[in-house]
């Protein structure tokens, strides 16, 4: 997104149809009055379900309740955030997990795109390349919901197809879903399923994009192919993976918790339950709603800073950053 | 260049092809034995003897759900939700992008930055349930259709695209008497279909694959779209055939699945290249 310097760029031109800096915001709102009519709905889109979600974040410093609205509601300061990081035992273990599917995801998850498009882009048959290429994208147009449901029929302990075959190999059956240690695997491992095949896609644009005399240098340089594929075609991605790097970690306190909210139950809380689900089960279900925005708003925060940070670092590490 | 391939070379590339055929059965082989699954016996899917094709071919399971109201409601409910906001949402998207490519409207800077700032900091999941069941959306359409209706990153792809057409153009129409609604409706939408295109069906089928919005802002059964009547019936272990009778317990599910994806299977050789595209343009995980 190059928003900040199209605009420098701009403000160099000279405006059409613009009276220049000294016009009054009447006189614009009225000039361009039809332009400001289509914009309406969509700001008020913006304000309504964005903005004014982001002033009831002030519910986490209150005792809020439905009734009283958010201007009747009594402040109470930091009780909230204090009670979530002393006096809730699972607060620990919350962030913990958060952070290792983190770990895992961007382990294993992440990287699976890369080798893909390097192994599709050295495919010789272009037929052959396109059909494993559509094959592979299939799984990106399943929902959440047919995933979570694929790996529990799967994975079912007396009737899923894995546990038979597992019984047939001689192996104890187990209830893969009922087990903590085995949670952070069946999540990443179904995640790379559905998501390595549509990976690649941004991945093999770039590779496109290299030059290909690039290719031919190598070759005179004596590189071999193995060499090229490290030397020129990695290389030639490294600053898309840096986006999706970046972008990665703008989701990280909101990691798949949709996934987990259909894979997990109350025996594997111990590796599966993130904050997301926390805030799920204590705002909406239970309707403790100044409690749950205060670990929400925790939760955003942390957020914020992770992408601002992590775009900072790249900024200064290399020319590809996200603003 | 014809010069020969070093042995490493050779064996590099049947590696490679053994492995892209292992991605293709790894990739395909859920999806046809659920298929197989859902129209074997359920005794034989149960004990396992379903491994890749169906045995003991039946349709009892799909006669099941076909004779349950439930699953045609929460049918018509998935696709009345996908296509009112798909339509709404190319609508409010591209209205508010048009204006936005304009590089000299006043406000368009302020307003681009408080819709960057959406997507890297928001109110969160409690807030704006709050503001939905404030306005009174709650188990109605519109708390599926509203809350996710105009996606930041559409909203940016659209008005880099629009910046891209010639002005030529639209100051042509201008002088042949058109009004900034006629230009906007008669030349910058239809020389923008590839994207919206793209962006509606991206769209379309994140609708129909979310499920996450409709538990939590609806109760009524008779709201639940499919996502949630799938959900309900594998994870939750809901009985759709009413109490005690399991005679067809696996296969339902496998069925269930089927029933759920099929549609998105079906146009998908169609569209897919829309779909690569989209990806392209907008350089975003889909």
């Amino acid at each position: 997104m190059s928003l900040e310097r199209s605009d420098a760029a701009n403000a160099q031109v000279p405006a059409r149809g613009h009276r220049g800096k000294g016009a009054s915001l009447g006189f614009m709102l009225k000039k361009h009055k039809t332009l400001y009519l289509l914009m309406l709905p969509g700001i008020l889109y913006y304000i309504l379900f964005k903005y004014v979600p982001m002033y009831g974040l002030i519910i986490a410093f209150q005792n809020f309740s439905i009734g009283r609205g958010i201007l009747g509601s009594k402040f109470v300061g930091l009780q909230h955030f204090i009670d979530f990081f002393v006096n809730t035992p699972d607060a620990w273990k919350l962030i913990r997990n958060t952070v290792m599917l983190n770990v895992y995801d961007l382990l294993f998850r992440f990287p699976a795109p890369i080798i893909l498009a390097l192994l599709f882009h050295e495919i010789r048959s272009r037929k052959f390349k396109r059909f494993v290429q559509s094959v592979s994208y299939l799984p990106h147009f399943l929902s959440t919901v047919v995933i979570a449901g694929i790996m529990v029929t799967f994975l079912s302990q007396q009737t899923g197809i894995i546990n038979h075959l597992l019984s047939w190999l001689g192996f104890e059956r187990t209830l893969f879903l009922g087990q903590p240690e085995w949670f952070r695997t069946i999540y990443v491992g179904s995640e790379i399923w559905q998501t390595v095949g549509w990976g690649t896609i941004l991945y093999l644009a770039a590779i496109a994009g290299v030059d290909p005399t690039l290719y031919e240098a190598a070759k005179i340089d004596g590189a071999n192919r193995f060499q090229q594929m490290r030397h020129v075609t990695l290389v030639g991605m490294i600053p898309v993976m840096i986006i999706l790097f970046v972008l990665t970690l703008g989701h990280f306190m909101e990691i798949g918790f949709q996934k987990i909210i259909l894979l997990y139950n109350p025996m594997t809380y111990e590796t599966a339950d993130v904050l997301n689900t926390f805030i799920y089960r204590r705002g909406i279900l239970s309707a403790d709603f100044s409690f749950a925005t205060a670990v929400g708003l925790f939760q955003s925060v942390i957020g914020f800073v992770l992408v601002v940070a992590a775009n900072r670092v790249v900024k200064k590490f290399s020319d590809t950053s996200l603003w | 260049m014809k010069i020969k391939e070093s042995f490493g070379s050779r064996l590099f590339d049947a590696v490679n092809i053994f492995l892209m055929i292992v991605l293709v059965i790894v990739m395909v082989y859920p999806l046809v034995y659920v298929f197989s699954a859902s129209i074997s016996d359920n005794a034989m899917v149960m004990s396992g003897r379903v491994v890749l094709w169906p045995r003991a071919v039946t349709l009892a399971a799909y006669e099941r759900l076909v004779g349950n109201p439930d699953l045609w409601i929460s049918y018509w409910n998935t696709i009345r939700y996908t296509a009112v906001q798909t339509f709404l949402s190319l609508l409010v998207t591209s209205a508010m992008a048009y204006p936005l490519a304009k590089r000299w409207l006043p406000g368009r800077r302020l307003i681009l930055l408080l819709a960057a700032f959406t997507l890297m900091f928001g109110g969160g999941m409690i807030p704006t349930f709050l503001v939905v069941q404030k306005l009174g959306l709650l188990d109605t359409m519109w708390a599926i259709v509203l809350p996710s209706l105009v996606s930041t990153w559409y909203l940016f792809i659209m008005r880099t695209f629009f910046e891209g057409l010639p002005e030529e153009l639209e100051d042509a129409a201008t002088i042949d008497g058109c009004g900034t609604v006629q230009v906007f409706l008669r030349i910058v939408l239809p020389l923008s279909l590839p994207v919206l295109v793209s962006i509606g069906l991206f769209t379309a089928v994140n609708q129909w694959n979310s499920f996450f919005d409709a538990l939590l802002y609806l109760n009524d059964r008779g709201m639940y779209p499919l996502q949630i009547m799938l959900r309900n019936i594998i994870i939750a272990g809901s009985n759709v055939q009413g109490e005690g009778n399991t005679d067809y317990i696996e296969t339902l599910k496998y069925a269930m699945i089927t029933i759920a994806t099929v549609p998105i299977l079906c146009v998908y050789p169609f569209v897919q290249k829309y779909f690569v595209q989209g990806a392209m343009i907008g350089g975003i995980k889909g």
